[in-house]
């Protein structure tokens, strides 16, 4: 049986062979997101800069918002990060942060630095409320409407693109008076 | 016409490769020189044949020629000259031909200085080589022509990535390129070895110097990557665990075993199998960080334009590939033999547990690459692994490493003992612990962290010197041959010293920059001013200016410490006419004891920005660690041994078979 030992190699590859070709029919961009045209996952949650108060889901029903998933150790959301000031300053919609899996120090300092888009951040520090959302990558961004329904996910950095070609429009009809 | 003929070298180039990788193979095999001798002029067309077309595709980027594909989307007519002969390789089909014009001329170079191999071997080493350059050629042509026409013909190209403008881009994909090719080499070998049964001390001998160029380039390479994040992207970083530096740096981390390994090998006849292991271990992971790049099945900041067509290409490439020598293996390693025997304390002890744990940590950093991918595709859930990951399983696994490091150069082969090991090393211990000690009460700032960077650091200077002592130390305490002692060092141990100097020096620069890194963020009006460190920043004021291919406003600041003026440092902020992304340009002072680094961020309003201010102590010794690494690598390569005859006398083994070629090496 000692040649088994040499085939080792051999079938450790034929497995990340296999998981590779089955990523490769993946997009990591585009996870279909059973959430869409769902309530979005009850929560409360403390704010980053002032843990004795919480926000909650409910209190943010009867307005469009966008939660805009992200963490100080993730590169991607740096990227993306001038995309989010422009949306909250033009004021297109509220923007709430979810700090995702991150310490509060490092994401304070990270604010700081890069500037606070954040109608108000959200801390969840052990990933409970992400992993509700289905969140699978950092940074990720929801939009949920006044019915407190997910309507949008996007996965990955935002781009210029998308805000321009899914965000604004989606934007545009829900915010239109019934 | 300049770009037709580019891709018709390109086709001819898959005939020769298809020929190089055929006939000198069946000549070793039904031992036929005619057809071995064939390996080496057609090695050399090789080289020609692509050398050419990727000078076509130079000179349709300097020619401005933007009825090619490539060009019209990465490049610009205001683009200056040494940016659009760099943007030939910006691009996915540009440095993919980078790659095979390397991968040609490593085989060139093979097939160039060899001339004290056997031609069996060379034979067999060409052949794989061949197979693989036309491996990728196909790629090239089927998937990703740099030729491909464009019409209707656009009146300018859409310019390169302005990230990219930059004398970093010149240098780091070539270099690391240089590298990742060059484990083909080492793979080359050991295929080349698996088959003609000579998997020995001399095979060991023949890659080594082969391996350590690769990786020489493979730190270069990196090193030069990080550096070009740290001053370009203008986040003050120097590594960001993203997925294409992962794929850069398991490669690294597998060379670096190989080598050593290697050394075990020629020196001792043992670890063979597991050398050849590596071998193929290592271009395979260069194989699997082209297909993570360019697939796009992981998300990362520096995404190429990826296409799942070239991803399940590049896949059936690897499982093809890596799939063929590892069933190689599985047949004929079994029949290696052992090598020298060693006890549980000796040099082999040492250098396999650093084996075990760089591999270890390859595989923890290749986990935390994969692992969202693997869970997704089972289905599984999803997840999201960052630097806290990284940083929390990869520094203790370095720190297990730098200590046997320390110890391992003056362990005795075969056999040696603790007691005595501990007595040879007592200094260095001491003298490890008391300056950490010092120099975190100096730092004012302690934390484990940067306790064990210092140790690190200090522990591989002062191990070394223990070394050295004992290396030169006059036998009857003459004094005046101390320098002739130190001239007779072999170069192959200096540069090994020297290296491992480099790691201390990269440990120290981590730790420092690390723990007694300081930002600051002011809005600054002109003529304000603030202190930071010691050092005195006052802003005057910001000026519009104009490049060849943007627009920007550049800020001034001068930098005085004391009464003295330290620096005059101009930050900027460009936005570039084509691609309309802004760019930030960080001022960088760099100095021994530490960068001062200046970045503009917002106007706040009228005159007044947001400035960005770091000073970063000792950040330079980071890349300057890497370049003592690289160039202990070059100083190895250099040693006397590679270039005299060989001599059976270093091999002490008898266990393993009998080299076949080694009684056909002459001078």
């Amino acid at each position: 049986m000692k040649w088994l030992r040499y085939l080792l190699p051999l079938a450790l590859f034929g497995a990340v062979v296999a998981f590779l070709g089955v990523g490769l029919g993946l997009n990591p961009r585009e996870v279909p997101s059973p959430l869409i045209d769902k309530p979005a996952p009850a929560f409360t949650l403390a704010r980053l800069d002032d843990s004795s108060q919480k926000i909650s889901r409910d209190d943010l029903l009867g307005k469009v918002w966008m939660l805009n998933v992200w963490a100080s150790w993730c590169a991607p959301c740096r990227e993306e990060h001038p995309l989010v000031i422009d949306l909250a300053r033009r004021g297109l919609v509220p923007v709430y942060g979810l700090n995702y899996k991150d310490t509060a120090a490092a994401a304070t300092t990270w604010l700081n630095k890069l500037g606070n888009p954040y109608t108000a951040t959200l801390v969840d520090a052990d990933g409970r409320v992400g992993i509700d959302f289905g969140v699978y990558g950092v940074p990720e961004t929801f939009i949920i409407d006044k019915r407190g329904v997910v309507r949008l996910k996007h996965t990955g950095p935002l781009t210029p693109e998308v805000v321009r070609t899914r965000i604004e429009p989606l934007l545009k009809t829900l915010n239109a008076p019934v | 016409m300049i770009a037709e003929a580019g891709h018709f070298a390109l086709w001819l180039a898959v005939g020769v490769a298809l020929a190089m990788g055929v006939l000198p193979m069946l000549g070793a095999q039904k031992n036929r020189g005619d057809l071995m001798l064939l390996a080496r002029p057609l090695a050399n067309g090789l080289v020609l044949l692509i050398l050419l077309s990727f000078l076509c595709l130079i000179a349709s980027f300097v020619r401005n020629d933007f009825s090619l594909l490539n060009v019209a989307s990465h490049s610009n007519s205001a683009l200056p000259l040494q940016y659009r002969i760099a943007a030939s390789w910006g691009s996915h089909e540009g440095s993919l031909l980078l790659w095979l014009l390397m991968q040609a001329g490593w085989a060139w170079a093979v097939a160039t200085f060899s001339r004290k191999l056997p031609l069996p071997m060379v034979a067999r080493i060409l052949a794989v080589l061949g197979l693989l350059t036309f491996s990728v050629l196909l790629f090239v042509l089927f998937t990703s022509n740099p030729f491909d026409r464009l019409f209707p013909v656009p009146a300018d190209g859409r310019d390169l990535n302005p990230q990219l403008q930059d004398p970093g881009m010149i240098f780091h994909p070539p270099m690391l390129y240089m590298g990742y090719v060059g484990m083909s080499v080492a793979f080359a070998f050991a295929v080349a070895a698996l088959i003609g049964g000579n998997l020995d001390a001399q095979w060991a001998r023949w890659s080594r110097p082969w391996t350590t160029v690769a990786w020489t380039f493979l730190t270069f390479g990196i090193a030069l990557g990080s550096w070009w994040a740290y001053y370009e992207l203008g986040w003050g970083g120097w590594w960001f665990w993203d997925a294409v530096e992962n794929a850069s740096f398991m490669p690294w981390l597998v060379a670096t075993a190989l080598i050593h390994s290697l050394a075990v090998t020629e020196k001792r006849g043992s670890f063979k199998s597991w050398t050849v292991l590596l071998a193929i271990l290592g271009y395979s992971l260069s194989l699997l960080g082209t297909f993570l790049v360019r697939s796009g099945v992981i998300t990362s900041v520096h995404s190429f334009a990826s296409d799942p067509a070239r991803g399940l290409f590049i896949l059936v490439m690897l499982a093809i590939t890596v799939g063929a020598a590892l069933s190689l293996y599985a047949w004929r390693a079994p029949k290696v033999g052992l090598g020298a025997r060693f006890e549980m304390v000796s040099r082999e002890t040492f250098l396999l547990a650093n084996n075990v744990l760089l591999v270890v940590a390859m595989a923890a950093v290749m986990l935390g690459t994969l692992y969202p991918l693997i869970l997704d595709a089972l289905g599984m859930g999803k997840i999201s692994v960052g630097a806290p990951y990284f940083d929390a399983v990869f520094v203790p696994i370095m720190a297990v490493l730098v200590f046997f490091m320390g110890v391992g150069p003056l362990a005795r082969w075969k056999n040696d003992a603790v007691p005595a090991l501990g007595l040879r090393l007592r200094w260095a211990a001491g003298v490890t612990v008391a300056s950490a000690a010092l120099t975190a009460w100096i730092g004012g700032s302690i934390t484990l962290g940067s306790v064990v960077g210092l140790l690190m650091a200090y522990w591989i200077v002062a191990s070394i010197a223990a070394e050295l002592w004992e290396r030169v130390r006059p036998a009857g305490g003459v004094r005046s041959n101390l320098w002739h002692r130190l001239r007779l060092l072999p170069r192959a141990t200096v540069g090994m010293m020297l290296a491992h100097l480099g790691v201390a020096v990269f440990c120290f620069g981590v730790t420092m920059v690390g723990t007694y890194d300081i930002e600051r963020d002011v809005a600054m009006s002109p003529g304000d001013s603030t202190t930071v460190n010691g050092y005195t920043f006052t802003y005057q004021g910001a000026q519009g200016v104009r490049g060849p291919n943007y627009e920007g406003m550049r800020g001034h600041l001068v930098v005085t410490r004391g009464d003295k003026t330290v620096s005059n440092m101009y930050p900027e902020k460009r936005v570039y006419r084509v691609q309309r992304n802004p760019m930030t340009e960080a001022a960088i002072d760099s100095r021994i004891q530490g960068d001062l680094y200046v970045q503009l961020g917002e106007v706040i309003k009228g005159e007044t920005w947001l400035v960005r201010i770091w000073v970063k102590p000792f950040v330079s010794w980071i890349w300057f660690g890497c370049l003592m690494m690289g160039l202990g690598g070059l100083l190895a390569v250099a040693d006397k041994r590679y270039r005299v005859r060989a001599s059976s006398a270093s091999v002490s083994s008898g266990t393993g078979p009998v080299a076949t070629g080694s009684a056909a090496v002459s001078a």
